[in-house]
């Protein structure tokens, strides 16, 4: 029977840590100078993206040939969505060329839930609409854990728009679920208060100083303009309300870290010398992506 | 052609009846109600342990013909109803051509006579094409028979417009129904705004979208003097506020559908589009107030917004589906379930929600079970046990929140103009 991956919400703390601690395995891997395992030889795996991705697309990708298997990359401009097929019509002829997993990205939240009650072949979330980006998390998870012993009793800032934030969603359950203390912050049009019953240990506030203090780390979200239909919040301003500055850094714990889903925009979350900052550790997230990523396709698949 | 219904508990609000009885239908009319009545060469219809009913009235469906016929017909729609213990049903203007003329009015009057098992009373559009702009030939559609006018689903926006609407209303004796929804604060909402549509990334619609809408119409309903109506009624503010304007003596009337006094938001399954629908579900607390609502007397109605979509159109990404649910045959079982079994209402009550509520709405001189009204009845168990098979239903559509439900209680047959349209 299937078992793919479609949010943290949903996993037990072994089966992140067990996630954490393969993924952990596969680091070194990344800077040898033979990168590529026979793990999953002969596997197949495609790559559905029905939004725009560069990291994610490419780190799945590249995570599935490190293991040896093949990796066959679809985006929705070039499919049959543009002929008018339903999604669940162009899943079940993918399904019929038996990959032996889907990683797909879709700008609906729920589209890989919907799908999976009706696919047999395991759906590796790859972020769906504003809902949940699992792997995002748990390489956010390995990231920390690169740097602190364990999760517990850090306090995690997730700044910006988190309403349509599904980064902050999925880190909200996985660090939760280790009992991290986690503000949210964000203008209130961007932050609704049902936010608080995510999960245990949350607590929002509407200013980014409050949020700061004395955090062990900081998560900034980009505004993302796509999924807002109207203006949530005047863009002229935001930077001064909610984007991150080097002085800002003073508030938190003196070896706190900077995290970033990608893609920045230097001086609208965040500024440029906040990005370029050495404790910011946004590269070492995209580097984690493909370990932890080649965790969850061995998990799914081998 | 006559049939004697021997020994049932004969519930008829108007009457204040009930009590064991027989009742004999002839000539398409009830001929009588009384004890041990003797019809020679009657059928005998044994409905003892059983309710007898009027005929329940349905004052808000979607039978989708003309221009949706892949989706429900009117002959389908009418046969899910008659399961349903319904014998008249109003089916909302929103088909193609919209139902904003006396010629589409008529069009659905005939391919009713001809298609349907049950009565077929049209709902009029408020403005043409539902656009909410110019008004529609409101006494025209009355001429040709239909019953209120509303523009369900395009709620009027422009409070002028609304206003001329009521105006007119009156001057035909028509009631206004609204769906009431603020489409600038619902806007790209699927699902009502809470804990869950959050949780789930779902875009909300708060029920001040609701709320909004039915304190701007109470105002113009007084001002205008209208009979207004709230259809499918699902927050506590807004059963509060008609609850209110009812206190001061307003002609304003609301009902409430058997999804929205049973399942709440929490009670969605995720992503799963046949708990998708307008107004939504919404919290617990507004449930509860609904329920409440129907205990108070400020709800008159229980209507079904039976709203049939394909197939294709229901399995699809959650944002993409089309609002609403079927429920025509559930809605009596459901309103047992929630009502009755739980000690919340009487049967009288229950029957009256079905019958002379609706009918105080929509006039259809209907929902009476008297010496001489039509032979519209209705009979059905408090205790029959069955399992809703939604693959099953006489809808041409399958959208159901409530496919493998055990019920205790439903509809056993019904009887429409002195006929069986159904038998269980």
């Amino acid at each position: 029977m299937k078992a793919g991956l479609l949010g943290i919400e949903e996993l037990g703390r072994a089966e992140i840590e067990a996630i954490l601690a393969r993924a952990k395995d596969f680091q070194p891997l990344q800077s040898q100078q033979l990168k590529k395992l026979d793990t999953l030889r002969g596997k197949m795996i495609v790559n559905l993206f029905y939004e725009a991705s560069t990291r994610t697309r490419t780190s799945f990708e590249i995570a599935a040939k490190r293991l040896g298997a093949d990796a066959v990359s679809i985006t929705a401009s070039g499919s049959s969505v543009t002929k008018g097929e339903s999604l669940v019509d162009t899943l079940n002829t993918l399904a019929a060329m038996r990959p032996d997993a889907i990683v797909m990205r879709h700008s609906a939240s729920g589209a890989p839930h919907f799908l999976s009650r009706y696919l047999e072949t395991p759906i590796i979330n790859a972020g769906d609409g504003t809902h949940e980006h699992p792997t995002q998390a748990l390489l956010d998870a390995r990231t920390i854990l690169d740097r602190r012993a364990s999760l517990e009793g850090l306090r995690v800032a997730i700044i910006g728009d988190i309403a349509h934030s599904r980064v902050a969603r999925s880190n909200v359950h996985l660090l939760s679920k280790f009992g991290a203390e986690i503000v949210l912050c964000g203008p209130v049009s961007l932050l609704p208060v049902e936010l608080a019953q995510l999960a245990p240990g949350v607590r929002l506030t509407t200013d980014i100083t409050d949020a700061i203090k004395d955090c062990d780390v900081i998560m900034m979200l980009r505004v993302q303009l796509e999924r807002q239909h109207e203006a949530a919040f005047p863009a002229s301003e935001y930077f001064r309300f909610y984007g991150l500055r080097l002085e800002h850094l003073d508030l938190a714990k003196p070896e706190a870290i900077v995290m970033h889903p990608g893609p920045i925009n230097r001086g609208r979350e965040l500024s440029s010398e906040v990005a370029d900052f050495q404790r910011s550790v946004i590269l070492n997230q995209v580097e984690n992506g493909i370990a932890v990523r080649m965790a969850v396709l061995e998990k799914v698949i081998g | 052609m006559s049939t004697l219904i021997k020994n049932g508990r004969v519930i008829d609000p108007a009457s204040g009846t009930d009590r064991v009885a027989d009742v004999l239908v002839a000539g398409g009319r009830i001929a009588g109600v009384g004890a041990e009545l003797n019809a020679p060469g009657a059928e005998i219809f044994d409905a003892t342990g059983l309710v007898v009913a009027p005929g329940f009235i349905d004052m808000h469906v979607h039978l989708r013909e003309p221009g949706f016929e892949h989706a429900e017909t009117i002959e389908s729609g009418s046969r899910a109803a008659a399961a349903g213990g319904f014998t008249s049903v109003c089916p909302m203007p929103n088909t193609k051509p919209v139902n904003d003329s006396a010629t589409v009015t008529s069009y659905i009057v005939e391919r009713a006579r001809r298609m349907a098992v049950v009565n077929v009373f049209p709902i009029g559009a408020i403005t043409k094409g539902s656009a909410g702009e110019e008004l529609a030939a409101i006494g025209n559609m009355k001429g040709a028979g239909a019953v209120a006018i509303s523009d369900d689903g395009m709620p009027v926006m422009n409070a002028r417009v609304m206003r001329r609407a009521m105006e007119f209303a009156r001057s035909y004796d028509l009631p206004v129904i609204q769906h009431c929804e603020d489409l600038n604060l619902s806007a790209g909402g699927d699902m009502h705004e809470g804990a869950k549509s959050v949780r789930w990334g779902l875009r909300g619609i708060p029920a001040a979208s609701e709320d909004v809408m039915v304190a701007r119409d109470l105002l113009l309903a007084e001002l205008t003097g209208v009979r207004y109506h709230v259809a499918h009624i699902s927050t506590k503010r807004s059963i509060a506020m008609v609850a209110e304007a009812r206190r001061k003596g307003m002609a304003v009337t609301c009902e409430a559908t058997p999804h929205h006094f049973t399942l709440a938001d929490e009670d969605m399954a995720p992503y799963d589009s046949n708990f998708k629908m307008k107004p939504p579900l919404r919290s617990g607390c507004d449930k509860g107030a609904v329920l409440d609502g129907i205990v108070a007397g400020t709800v008159s109605a229980i209507a079904t917004d039976h709203a049939p979509h394909a197939g294709s159109e229901k399995m699809q990404e959650f944002e993409r589906c089309p609002f609403g649910v079927i429920g025509l045959e559930t809605a009596l079982a459901l309103a047992l379930e929630q009502l009755i079994h739980t000690g919340k209402i009487s049967l009288v009550r229950l029957v009256e929600l079905f019958t002379t509520g609706p009918e105080s709405v929509v006039r259809l001189g209907r929902g009476r079970l008297a010496q001489g009204t039509p032979g519209d009845v209705t009979i059905f168990s408090t205790e029959i046990e069955w399992t809703y098979d939604v693959n099953q239903s006489f809808s041409r559509s399958r959208n159901s929140p409530f496919d493998g439900r055990k019920f205790r209680g439903g509809p056993v047959a019904t009887m429409v103009n002195g006929e069986f349209a159904w038998r269980r």
